[in-house]
């Protein structure tokens, strides 16, 4: 259990949540993406008021997962669909938008994300890189204004980190609050504005 | 015939392996005992044949019982009862289960031609019985054209009905029993039965309502069988029934069940009068059918029968996917209440068997809301496997990576819509080899509906082996037909899955 965690993220701001495996940090960020419930506390994002004790339902559901996206560590692509499909699923069941138009969107972001050519594959034929900037463009085709990436460096390897911190400076620089969750010293401060230390009590 | 005979020999190798196995220690079953005389019966058959006696029912009684005391008694040996299926008990006289079986066993040409037959001990007439309010509206079989008429399968009434399908147009419904189809005309699922006089006193007896019809349909002897080699015992066993027909020991066993009519002591004189085995049967079937012949009669019959089979599983099956998803999706997503009676349905279904259950349906449930037999054939295996499939498809929808789900959910999308796009598809393809499985097992399970009437696949085929007095060729048939059904299912169901795996 995490006890005592105060933080607060602008609009624009890299913020990294430090601390060892184990201490807390996946649970702090299911808690803020509404998918665990708080015990004590109150967590405010994006105009959503989250309470103790439950999880949000109806609109202020709709609204919080409108608002947030979350890239998890082990990306949880659908299994059964192609990249693309992964992609334009939510836009067009969630936010009704019609196929076309979110097909074509959802192509234009793996080809951001550098995984265009791969639309077509199936998420066992990717690597762990390609399935999370997928899993990113997943992410990003709700328009969330705030993104949460759990461990986002455990799938690439070093070459690949640069990349990625690019990637996420971009991100927050188009506006987006982006929060990721690392126990990588290195990763959090060479791209991170602000490092808030997540402890086990 | 000439195949049958010529194919026996190739048969009797594993039929008698099969005995030793299944006899194993109780080498008795095979070998001649001289101290007891085993007889073969059916208890269901009940009174006045034979039956537990009601007030003690380890011990049996019946007329038959009484007849096997008498041969028991002069041949020197101590009577023992072996409970064979009525429609099993000619192939099971042939395999030398039992010494003789008397069970209200019918003389016919067809029995003559495989097993040792003793002379007749009892002479019926064939009853048409119908209920009180058709008594002046049907009258003889050629009233009842486009009706259905119950009688027991592989019988002398059974082949009565046949010649009357083709000759007055009636619907022959074939019972495994002789209550049932009585039961079923009082209730009104048949508008009458054809059975001997014995199985129709009984049957008015039982049911309020019920008459039989004076009409002269044929009549039949009750008759001893042997294996065809007994024939030493055969005559043995003539002589006591000679014996016992002139000192009047006969008479006096049949006067004690209330059977002894006017029509006994011509038979006794007829058979007394002869030195002869045999009186022809005055009714229906004068010659045993050759297998050939009979094949080509009954192919038709049987690929209908097939097409039956095809139907009801398919309809079955149909209804087991959809029970089965409603209850899979119940038990993982309702609450505590409904998980509880969905997990009780589940238990009771697959904790019992089928066959109880498509009793229950059908005769258990005749007085509250009479199902027709094919509905509730449908209703019974649909049900039955809707148990077997909530169990695949919880699991395979409890195998769908919990992760999947909370990303679905992080998307936003509903319970409703992870369910449809998400896991649903997933668990669909996890269950997919399990559910061919269980369809071709259905389609096996689906030769337990002839239990209430319907006739499918096998039920037209153990008719048949019954008409010719082998299984030889009416048992690679059905085979035949069964893997006909069966096998493009199975390819059918790994083409899908491939198409699935996508390139």
């Amino acid at each position: 259990m995490v006890e005592d965690l105060t933080f607060s993220a602008g609009r624009g701001e890299l913020l990294a949540l430090m601390g060892e495996s184990g201490a807390g940090k996946t649970s702090v960020l299911r808690a803020i993406g509404g998918l665990d419930p708080i015990a004590a506390g109150e967590i405010r994002i994006a105009g959503v008021h989250l309470t103790a004790g439950r999880i949000p339902r109806g609109p202020r559901a709709r609204a919080l997962h409108h608002a947030v996206g979350i890239v998890f560590q082990f990306h949880h692509l659908f299994s059964h669909m192609s990249a693309l499909e992964n992609v334009w699923l939510a836009p067009v069941h969630v936010r009704r938008q019609p196929r076309v138009e979110a097909e074509r969107r959802a192509r234009g972001l793996l080809q951001m994300l550098g995984v265009g050519e791969r639309a077509d594959a199936l998420p066992h034929e990717l690597s762990g890189g390609q399935s999370q900037r997928v899993a990113i463009a997943r992410a990003l085709a709700v328009e969330p204004s705030v993104l949460l990436m759990d461990e986002p460096t455990a799938s690439l390897d070093p070459a690949r980190r640069g990349e990625l911190a690019a990637t996420l400076a971009r991100l927050a620089g188009e506006g987006r609050t982006v929060v990721i969750a690392t126990h990588d010293g290195e990763f959090a401060r060479a791209c991170a504005h602000r490092v808030v230390t997540v402890g086990l009590k | 015939m000439e195949y049958v005979e010529s194919s026996m020999p190739r048969a009797r190798p594993v039929a008698l392996l099969l005995v030793a196995i299944v006899a194993g220690s109780s080498s008795a079953a095979t070998a001649q005992s001289p101290t007891e005389l085993r007889w073969g019966g059916d208890a269901e058959g009940g009174a006045p044949f034979v039956e537990a006696d009601p007030r003690d029912p380890a011990r049996l009684v019946g007329f038959e019982v009484d007849v096997a005391e008498l041969l028991a008694r002069e041949l020197g040996r101590v009577p023992r009862f072996v409970q064979v299926a009525f429609t099993s008990l000619d192939a099971s006289a042939a395999r030398g289960d039992f010494d003789i079986g008397l069970s209200g066993i019918e003389d016919s040409p067809a029995r003559r031609a495989r097993l040792a037959v003793t002379v007749p001990y009892y002479e019926f007439r064939e009853v048409l019985t119908v209920r009180d309010a058709d008594r002046a509206r049907f009258r003889a079989l050629a009233d009842l054209r486009g009706r259905r008429v119950a009688t027991l399968g592989a019988t002398l009434a059974y082949d009565l009905l046949i010649a009357a399908q083709s000759g007055h147009g009636v619907v022959p419904v074939t019972y495994e029993d002789d209550v049932h189809p009585y039961s079923d005309l009082a209730l009104g699922r048949v508008d009458a039965v054809v059975l001997d006089e014995v199985l129709a006193e009984r049957g008015v007896r039982r049911n309020a309502g019920l008459v039989n019809q004076d009409a002269d349909l044929g009549v039949g002897y009750y008759v001893g069988v042997l294996a065809p080699g007994q024939t030493a015992l055969r005559d043995r066993t003539n002589d006591i029934l000679r014996h016992a027909m002139r000192d009047g020991r006969l008479e006096t066993i049949f006067r004690r069940w209330n059977m002894w009519n006017q029509d006994q002591p011509r038979l006794h004189a007829r058979v007394l009068a002869s030195d002869a085995t045999e009186l022809v049967p005055a009714a229906a079937g004068t010659a045993a059918p050759g297998t050939w012949d009979a094949t080509r009669r009954y192919l038709p019959s049987l690929v209908q029968a097939a097409v039956i089979t095809l139907i009801l599983s398919c309809a079955a099956m149909a209804l087991a996917i959809l029970g089965g998803v409603v209850i899979a999706s119940g038990r993982v997503y309702g609450g505590r209440p409904l998980q509880a009676v969905l997990t009780a349905y589940v238990e009771v279904m697959r904790g019992t068997p089928l066959l109880l259950q498509l009793f229950v349906l059908y005769f258990g449930l005749a007085s509250l809301v009479q199902l027709p037999a094919f509905l509730a054939a449908l209703l019974g295996l649909g049900l039955n496997y809707a148990a077997y499939e909530s169990e695949i498809y919880r699991g395979a929808l409890e195998a769908v990576p919990q992760g999947q789900l909370d990303a679905a959910r992080a998307l936003g999308f509903t319970d409703g819509q992870t369910l449809a796009l998400v896991r649903g598809p997933q668990a669909f393809r996890l269950a997919l080899a399990p559910m061919t499985n269980d369809f071709v097992a259905l389609l096996k399970d689906s030769s337990l509906v002839s239990v209430i009437t319907v006739v499918e696949l096998t039920k037209q085929t153990s008719i048949f082996a019954a008409n010719i007095g082998s299984w030889v060729v009416p048992g690679a048939l059905c085979a035949a037909l069964y893997l006909v059904l069966s096998l493009p299912l199975a390819r059918l169901a790994r083409r899908l899955e491939k198409s699935w795996r996508r390139p």
